[in-house]
């Protein structure tokens, strides 16, 4: 068998490598804090990610290198191809898919881990084998939980909270049981059974689906931003298991990454992780919406919102997940060139959770040539919603709803809103009276400054853009 | 390396991480997120060192994939993240002085 052979596992060469390589990690990162050095700052990651790469083909006791090249070819061209094709409205399918392959190869990992530790033979040190026991299970809950995160996010099954009866209990008895065999394995580890370690990828596997199952659409952003936490800590934990110090840094960068994330997320609900993880939101109250009383609603046409907007100073526009479906982005850049070119002022409001991923819909206008600084988020925009003569609803609607501050009996009092109603006058732009997510009426509709203009988020910005030309 | 250094590393990491994140503006949440995908990509490591060791039809299988799962998040993960900073950076900024003066001003130094 070939081997490179350089350096020595663990030794101080292999390890200096290693350190180089995540230092380059945190300063990409640190780069990553303003658009215009965040590019040179992935750049800087990715020599990282190269120098640790080198490092460890250099190392003694790398081999089959036939299928180290393969494995290398398939998974490059994979992800190069998918990274070209992949639309930005697609962003978190895709953002799914790779903490699902992130999490699987480290389930993997430790599957070869446990048969090297039996082949060797005689006891495997607890402090290798903890941590390979624990980087099976969150490698596999996150494998499993991403790919149906993926599946729901691509229309693949249905995205409304799907749950069996007594989920919570078989949740529960699952994670007890992946916890008891984890012990049971660590106390007779001479040699680690592998048959009970399948058990244990075989459990976290159900829980992983399990407990991605029961979530709902708009409550993809805390899971994807979860599991993204999951992957690194998986990492970190293969990191303890072969004691390799890049593994750890950077699977904790990853950690803390994905915790921050879902904690923004979880707060831009003004809900617990907890609550959104079990409590299968928005399933019931749809079915008591179907009842709703009808109330008037002010319904107007493309040229009336174009004579609207053309004649307004201030124009924010509001974009949620709608937008995305409709793949209206340039459309609505269009529209607020349009605008701009008649001296109006546009800028964006942007829930948190607006969309289906932390950041969604700013990547989305980004990408239809919306410069930053008209990127607003929900703090920075609130307390201009007064002063602001036309607010713009697309494709957005529990996040704009009023309920959440006035109605404390609503299920989504308290959560933090975008104030569109405090402007003049809003226009929702949506094809019909539907409850978002949280299966309740918007309040906002009925307002008697909202007009609502029923049609397809991208057909509609395309005609008020062709309307306001012809003023 | 023994376990107290890792777990010393492990704890500095932490507050390292959390340190850098919690600046990275929302705008740049989605970006960020194929940003981590891909630094996850290291697990390629542990996949290329397991692949060194196997012995087996199945470890080989296991381990070519893992080396797979993990070159995916490294090039796809660095290669759309550069895709999407892409779009973020081109902003030509023609109307840029014009919202200047409205009071947000303090942002732009640097």
């Amino acid at each position: 068998m070939i081997s490179l052979a350089v350096l020595e596992p663990g030794g101080d060469a292999a390890t200096a490598l290693y350190i180089v390589s995540f230092s380059l990690f945190i300063l990409g990162l640190k780069q990553g804090t303003h658009p215009s050095t965040a590019k040179r700052g992935n750049l800087i990651a990715a020599v990282g990610m190269a120098v640790a790469v080198v490092t460890t083909l250099l190392l003694d006791g790398m081999g089959n290198w036939g299928l180290v090249a393969i494995g290398l070819a398939i998974g490059s061209a994979v992800g190069a191809y998918a990274s070209i094709k992949v639309k930005m409205t697609e962003m978190p399918q895709m953002v799914a898919l790779y903490n699902g392959v992130g999490g699987g190869a480290v389930a993997l990992i430790a599957w070869s881990e446990i048969r090297h530790g039996i082949h060797i033979g005689g006891a495997m040190p607890l402090e290798d084998l903890i941590p390979t026991l624990l980087a099976a299970i969150i490698g596999s809950v996150s494998f499993w939980g991403s790919n149906i995160a993926f599946a729901k996010l691509q229309d693949l099954i249905p995205t409304r909270p799907l749950a069996v009866p007594g989920q919570q209990i078989i949740n529960a008895v699952l994670g007890i049981g992946v916890i008891v065999l984890a012990i049971v394995i660590a106390i007779n580890n001479d040699p680690p059974s592998q048959f009970l370690f399948i058990l244990i990828l075989v459990a976290a596997a159900i829980l992983g689906n399990l407990v991605v199952l029961p979530i709902g659409g708009a409550d993809m952003p805390v899971v994807i931003s979860m599991l993204n936490a999951f992957t690194g800590l998986s990492a970190a934990a293969a990191g303890f298991a072969l004691q390799n110090v890049a593994l750890i840094v950077a699977g904790t960068l990853v950690g803390s990454s994905g915790t921050i994330l879902t904690m923004e997320m979880a707060t831009a609900m003004n809900r617990s992780v907890a609550n959104i993880l079990f409590s299968g939101f928005g399933g019931a109250p749809a079915a008591a919406s179907g009842s709703g009383e009808q109330r008037p609603v002010t319904s107007i046409g493309a040229q009336d919102a174009a004579i609207k907007l053309a004649y307004a100073d201030t124009v924010v526009i509001v974009p949620g997940y709608g937008l995305a479906v409709a793949q209206a982005q340039h459309a609505v850049k269009e529209m607020a060139n349009q605008l701009e070119s008649r001296g109006v002022t546009v800028n964006y409001a942007i829930h948190p959770v607006a969309g289906r991923m932390p950041g969604h819909m700013n990547v989305l206008l980004a990408e239809a040539d919306v410069p930053y600084e008209q990127l607003k988020e929900m703090d920075e925009i609130n307390p201009e919603m007064s002063r602001t003569d036309v607010a713009v609803v697309i494709g957005a609607n529990d996040v704009t709803n009023p309920a959440a501050k006035n109605d404390p009996n609503s299920p989504i009092a308290g959560m933090p809103i975008i104030e569109v109603s405090e402007a003049n006058e809003v226009i929702v732009i949506k094809r019909s009276l539907s409850t978002g997510f949280a299966g309740i009426d918007n309040d906002l509709f009925y307002e008697p400054n909202t007009s609502m203009l029923f049609a397809d988020a991208k057909a509609a910005a395309g005609e008020i853009a062709a309307e306001i030309e012809q003023l | 390396m023994s376990l107290f250094t890792e777990f010393t590393i492990f704890v500095l990491a932490i507050f390292v991480g959390f340190e850098v994140i919690s600046k990275v503006p929302t705008t740049l949440h989605t970006p960020l997120m194929s940003q981590t995908n891909a630094i996850h990509g290291i697990v390629m490591l542990g996949g290329l060192i397991v692949l060194g060791y196997a012995g087996d039809g199945l470890e080989y299988v296991i381990g070519t994939i893992a080396v797979a799962f993990g070159a995916i998040n490294i090039v796809g993960g660095f290669m759309v993240t550069d895709r999407m900073l892409g779009m973020f950076a081109k902003k030509p900024k023609p109307k840029a002085d014009a919202k200047a003066g409205d009071g947000k001003g303090g942002g732009a130094g640097k």
